[in-house]
């Protein structure tokens, strides 16, 4: 069916192919944006768990509604623009952080193919557009023309360009092994018949660790939220901002929340691979993609790393300023240096399988 | 006219415009961020030539991170640049022909050199590899020995920078979570045994 709608636009020339493209961004883009307001909810839910609440529990079935209903409260706010602030900037800080969050998961192989850019150098791409997203933060922070603002801005942007140097080597480490910059490629790189021991999280166990850490770092999520700092700095970078000029910011940062939950699935956990591949060779319909592997697994293995985040949230007190910085360039980058060289040593020396 | 003609001349007006503004408009944020879209411009047109590295590593590089830290610099400055642009006539020609010069110069290397080296076919295309891979064997096997000369003199222009920034300030209270974290009970808590003498004090 997929096909035939295909052929149908593609028969209109330039104009289907915009089209057929522009339907593919939206296949893309719609779901994130649903799964952004239902993680929303999920996390409050699961945050009023762990602290023993009952988290939203009014609105729809378990609260379900809640994330909508906070979503139109913000659409119908007023949003007011401080007297001084730099009114371009102002209203082009949020669109700023919101497209690259949103342009990264173009990269995002869900299954074998299904894609909507496949890249040659995707990993490289998707690193050069989460590092675009800190200018809409930045910007956001200096445009408001107030001090809390500014300084949650600093902090974010020392903060990210920090963190950024320990995830690229750690996405070294994952170069060095696949051979390859191409997330699809990337994937296959971590077939074999070995089970879940074919995945790179297994030879790359520390740089699993420091990715994920980093990426929450990226994302200025607790415990790293120093730019948010609610006790010192008020609420950082978009203390001035209200209504739907925040929904934006809050989209991008929970979009690239699970951004970094997909990425860490395809560079670390085998993509859409299952962990019991190669163990079982049975052919039965509707079930064999536990054993075979499908786009199941990769929203699966997501929706594990993305639990992470609310788990570190409830659990880890707000790191001090000064201990973020040391740990980004004092722990993370000398353990990143060392295994590279045992990446390239396990390469060198054959001690992986890349691929079937 | 094709799309990619279209694409490049979109792009490189834009880079231009956006260079122009680097250099005319008042305010240094603006500036910075006009440098910041004329790399991005850049970097599409280098995409347009099939540079897919160099474009990305521009992003990655420049736009990611070099250019946000100058933002970062630029934003904390409170300097008045009506006094910074006070000499700019009176140095106009100076500069006039500086830039007369490096222009010039760069005609001269880059016409020199595209006068007597035909131009050829993409050597990635060339050698059936995409423009990544072929990046990565001509670095790293062709001419791997310049390349980490390149390397080590950059790492001791980074030594050499940071060296010339450190300094020892007096007076200033530091953590060594080192020791912090190897402390023990017997570190910091005295347990004293001793007889209860008195009768302690009489609760109201």
């Amino acid at each position: 069916m997929i096909d035939a709608m295909r052929d149908a636009m593609l028969a209109w020339g330039d104009t289907g192919l915009v089209g057929w493209t522009v339907l593919k961004i939206l296949v893309i883009a719609v779901p994130v944006i649903i799964a952004v307001a239902m993680f929303v909810w999920w996390e409050r839910k699961v945050i009023g768990w762990m602290h023993v609440r009952m988290g939203p529990n009014q609105i729809g079935p378990w609260g379900l509604l809640q994330a909508f209903a906070d979503v139109f409260k913000l659409l119908f706010k007023e949003v007011t623009r401080p007297s001084a602030a730099n009114k371009t900037l102002f209203y082009l800080a949020p669109l700023i952080a919101l497209v690259p969050s949103f342009a990264a998961w173009s990269l995002v192989p869900f299954d074998w193919g299904l894609t909507l850019a496949n890249v040659n150098v995707g990993l490289l791409l998707l690193l050069a557009l989460t590092s675009l997203g800190v200018y809409g933060i930045i910007l956001a922070g200096w445009s408001s023309n107030s001090r809390y603002a500014m300084l949650g801005a600093m902090r974010a942007a020392a903060q990210t360009v920090s963190y950024e140097i320990a995830m690229g080597f750690t996405l070294v480490c994952v170069m060095i092994l696949s051979g390859s910059l191409n997330l699809t490629e990337i994937v296959m790189a971590q077939a074999g018949n070995k089970g879940f021991f074919d995945w790179f999280g297994f030879p790359l166990l520390p740089m699993m660790v420091i990715y994920f850490v980093s990426g929450v770092a990226e994302t200025n999520r607790a415990p790293f939220d120093m730019a948010e700092g609610e006790s010192e700095i008020v609420a950082g970078f978009h203390v001035e901002y209200s209504g739907s000029a925040f929904a934006l910011f809050f989209l991008a940062e929970y979009a690239n929340m699970l951004l970094i939950a997909f990425v860490a699935t395809v560079l670390f956990a085998g993509g859409w691979l299952s962990p019991l591949q190669g163990w079982i060779t049975a052919d039965v319909p509707w079930f064999d993609w536990i054993w075979k592997g499908g786009w199941q697994w990769t929203f699966i293995k997501a929706f594990g790393f993305s639990f992470l985040y609310l788990w570190f949230r409830a659990t880890f007190p707000r790191y001090r300023y000064d201990q973020i910085m040391r740990l980004g360039w004092k722990v993370f980058i000398p353990i990143c240096l060392v295994w590279i060289v045992v990446a390239a040593c396990l390469k060198y020396f054959n001690l992986v399988t890349i691929g079937a | 006219m094709t799309f990619e003609l279209i694409c490049f001349w979109v792009f490189a007006s834009v880079a231009a415009l956006a260079a122009l503004t680097v250099i005319s408009v008042k305010n240094p944020v603006v500036a910075a961020l006009s440098l910041v879209l004329t790399f991005f411009s850049m970097a599409c047109v280098w995409l347009l030539a099939q540079a897919e590295f160099l474009a990305v590593a521009l992003v990655l590089v420049y736009v990611g991170a070099v250019m946000v830290l100058f933002l970062f610099v630029v934003m904390m400055l409170d300097v008045d640049f009506s006094v910074v642009r006070e000499g700019f006539v009176r140095f106009l020609p100076v500069g006039v022909l500086v830039a007369a010069v490096m222009l010039t110069e760069m005609l001269m290397m880059i016409g020199v050199r595209s006068l007597k080296t035909p131009v050829t076919e993409d050597p990635a295309v060339l050698a059936g590899m995409s423009n990544m891979e072929w990046l990565g064997q001509t670095l790293f096997r062709d001419f791997l020995l310049p390349f980490e000369i390149a390397a080590l003199i950059l790492t001791v222009g980074l030594i050499a920078a940071v060296t010339l920034t450190l300094r020892k300030r007096t007076g200033t209270k530091v953590q060594r979570p080192g020791l912090q974290v190897m402390v023990k009970r017997e570190d910091r808590l005295r347990v004293i045994k001793m007889d209860a003498v008195g009768k302690g004090e009489v609760g109201p």
